[in-house]
């Protein structure tokens, strides 16, 4: 593998990991506990998708192959998907939804703090601006771990339910593999190891101010999500979002 | 859900000297009511500074007493500076 092509590897998998999940939080439209929760669901899922179309135009400069954004969302198939298994699962209960958002969150601020020292200038420019909006939700997501985790005896069973469920694909998140470390050796992406640290570290504080226990460390985990190995949610995620494109391919007119 | 209570929020806007209602949030605590004053009312850049107050510790006045607090001061037009000229140089009275 080039570098260019690990390059457009790790775009993809910032993209479709933002896209997959700001998806998966638009399911919740009109379904949230509360107005206040709904609202801020939503501008954290436009948050995300905003951020995915930045990476998507990086990207598709460097594939250079006449496909734009809109075609690299609505125009690849789950094998050609690159974001994490963690982004892809249901949202379940509210628990479940804030769990996956922490544990996403927390990588992600980490990450982008680190990119925003990439060597390539357009990669530190687009994680700078991304980087507050992330900060955001992290806040937003641990102060509702706490709350769920040290709340009622039902918030606190379910919040560690949650944590229980999501463990399993928290390893892809840390689990570095030859794109990351490619990326890392040209100092574009940041350094798999202080980056593992500074996510446990983080988890385990909240999830202990929270009356949470972390799942074990040498748990099995799922991985394959940055390969285009999914779970079987993928699919069906893409089959509601590629529709209409799938259906009128290239309509201009709705 | 049923046990959060109500923050009214007040934001002071960009070119704003002072925070102005905006309107409400409910809450479960003071952190929370900011962060979702923050979602739902500065999304569209309004804001620079935030303030969250309990519903509950607003006193204020009762209908019934609107014409003993403000029908005294209907008639008392001289209060109005409005017979001076202002000054540009003034700014903000």
């Amino acid at each position: 593998m080039t570098q260019t092509q690990a390059l457009q590897e790790y775009l993809l998998r910032l993209a479709d990991s933002d896209m997959i999940l700001g998806q998966r939080l638009c399911e919740l439209c009109g379904k949230a506990p509360a107005l206040e929760e709904e609202m801020a669901l939503m501008n954290t899922a436009l948050d995300l998708i905003g951020q995915a179309r930045n990476w998507y135009e990086y990207a598709a400069e460097l594939i250079d192959d006449g496909r734009d954004p809109d075609k690299l969302v609505f125009r690849r198939d789950a094998h050609d998907y690159r974001n994490l298994l963690l982004t892809e699962q249901p949202n379940e209960d509210f628990a479940v939804t804030m769990g996956r958002q922490f544990f996403f969150d927390v990588w992600h601020y980490f990450t982008l703090n680190s990119l925003t020292r990439s060597s390539d200038e357009r990669i530190a420019g687009i994680a700078s601006k991304a980087l507050k909006e992330a900060t955001y939700h992290l806040r937003r997501s641990s102060e509702w771990i706490k709350r769920l985790g040290d709340g009622t005896e039902e918030s606190h069973r379910r919040m560690q339910d949650a944590v229980d469920i999501l463990w399993r694909f928290t390893g892809e998140l840390i689990t570095p593999d030859d794109t990351d470390h490619a990326m890392a050796e040209a100092g574009i992406s940041p350094d798999p190891e202080p980056l593992a640290q500074d996510w446990r570290g983080m988890v385990n504080e909240v999830l202990t101010q929270a009356t949470l226990a972390p799942g074990a460390e040498d748990a099995w985990m799922y991985m394959g999500g940055k390969h285009g190995e999914h779970t079987e949610h993928l699919g069906f995620i893409l089959a509601e979002m590629q529709f209409l494109q799938r259906a009128y391919p290239d309509a201009t007119t709705w | 859900m049923a046990e959060w209570s109500l923050f009214e929020v007040f934001v002071r806007s960009k070119h704003g000297l002072n925070h102005k209602h905006v309107g409400s949030v409910h809450a479960a605590d003071a952190e929370m009511a900011m962060e979702n004053a923050r979602d739902l009312y500065t999304r569209r850049n309004e804001g620079v500074s935030i303030w969250v107050v309990p519903s509950n510790s607003i006193t204020a006045s009762a209908s019934d007493e609107k014409e003993v607090l403000f029908d005294p001061s209907d008639d008392k037009v001289y209060r109005h500076a409005s017979f001076y000229q202002l000054p540009d140089e003034v700014g903000h009275m």
